[in-house]
């Protein structure tokens, strides 16, 4: 009844028990925290806009974004995954998300930030249809924890209208 | 000479009996296991509830050996999502982050994936000519992570002498205990 073998096992057990329930714990804490981040996003030119030889339209961006995430960090935050997508719809798609840029925020300190930048990513359509199209920009954030649920949000930033005419 | 008989007959029956409660508590581990299995596959309606990270794509967000819980729900794929996919032709399911997501009126969708750590897009790891993933090839998206739990299991695929080690002391812990 009291060898070491009952020892050790009763003393595992309670080990992992407790572990998993501090993990609950710190995974519940991101409820408390109460975000208010605010983001910024302009298109500063169209660099170029043109159709691709199998027909999709493609265009080339540069944007500027200034974003202030820090009140996004908890503890049991590792890093912050962001991305701004542009959203928007056409004859035959109901929905359209074509990531532009994203980056990783592995601290608070630089969650505030402002960055000039041409698109990451390569913003085509599927189809020909972004002449004139007007779309959204939207900052998307992933918070990953540390341990637990992971949660996700964004900001819209609506408005933007394409040329009506390639250059 | 009768007593040596019924002697010999109850300690026949007594190992017998313990035997059978072993087997039936060893039986009972066994099947708690596979009930919380299928239970969890029932919840979160995906074929793999729980998957181990194999590699290092997804990093600094996930590394070898974290554990993700995945959900399969009837809501629509949205970009930024990090789901678990299936490819044609390839086995092991992969871990990656949705950039661009076309979906059409009937709710069919196009979804090109990309993992955090890698330069370029996943269109290099689909098969051949494939452009696209559609709902029928995701099995899951991320919802919960837990870190370094997985090693356990990447351990004993990868050294599979250290699992029959487990398997033969738990085994042998099995027998030989008492009440």
């Amino acid at each position: 009844m009291h060898s070491f073998g009952y020892r050790a096992n009763a003393l595992l057990t309670f080990a992992v028990t407790i572990v998993a329930l501090m993990c609950a714990i710190a995974s519940l804490s991101d409820n408390l925290n109460t975000p208010s981040p605010t983001a910024e996003i302009q298109v500063v030119n169209i660099n170029w806009f043109q159709k691709q030889t199998h027909g999709n339209d493609e265009v080339s961006l540069t944007l500027n974004i200034t974003a202030d995430l820090q009140s996004l960090f908890t503890w049991n935050t590792k890093q912050l995954f962001i991305f701004i997508a542009a959203e928007y719809k056409t004859p035959k798609n109901a929905l359209n998300q074509v990531s532009l840029w994203d980056a990783i925020i592995p601290a608070k300190e630089s969650a505030k930030f402002s960055i000039h930048t041409s698109n990451k990513y390569r913003f085509i359509d599927q189809g020909h249809n972004l002449r004139g199209k007007e779309f959204n920009l939207t900052l998307h954030w992933h918070v990953m924890p540390k341990t637990g649920k992971m949660f996700a949000d964004k900001i819209v930033m609506s408005g933007y209208r394409l040329p009506e005419e390639y250059r | 000479m009768g007593w040596i008989g019924d002697g010999i007959e109850s300690i026949r029956s007594m190992q017998i009996r313990q035997f059978l409660t072993q087997a039936v508590s060893l039986g009972m581990i066994v099947t708690s296991a596979l009930i919380i299995w299928k239970g969890l596959m029932c919840i979160t309606g995906s074929e793999s509830p729980v998957v181990v990270v194999l590699s290092g794509s997804m990093e600094p967000g996930f590394k070898r050996g974290d554990i993700l819980f995945l959900h399969m729900s009837k809501d629509p794929i949205r970009a930024g999502e990090i789901v678990v996919f299936n490819v044609d032709g390839r086995e092991i399911p992969i871990v990656h982050r949705v950039i661009k997501v076309h979906e059409r009126q009937d709710g069919e969708v196009d979804v090109l994936t990309k993992g955090d750590n890698n330069y370029g897009d996943d269109r290099l790891l689909y098969a051949q000519g494939q452009l696209w993933l559609q709902r029928h090839h995701i099995m899951g998206r991320a919802v919960g992570f837990l870190p370094y739990v997985g090693w356990v299991t990447i351990i004993m695929t990868e050294k599979p002498i250290i699992k029959y080690i487990l398997i033969g002391a738990l085994g042998l812990l099995v027998i030989t205990s008492k009440d």
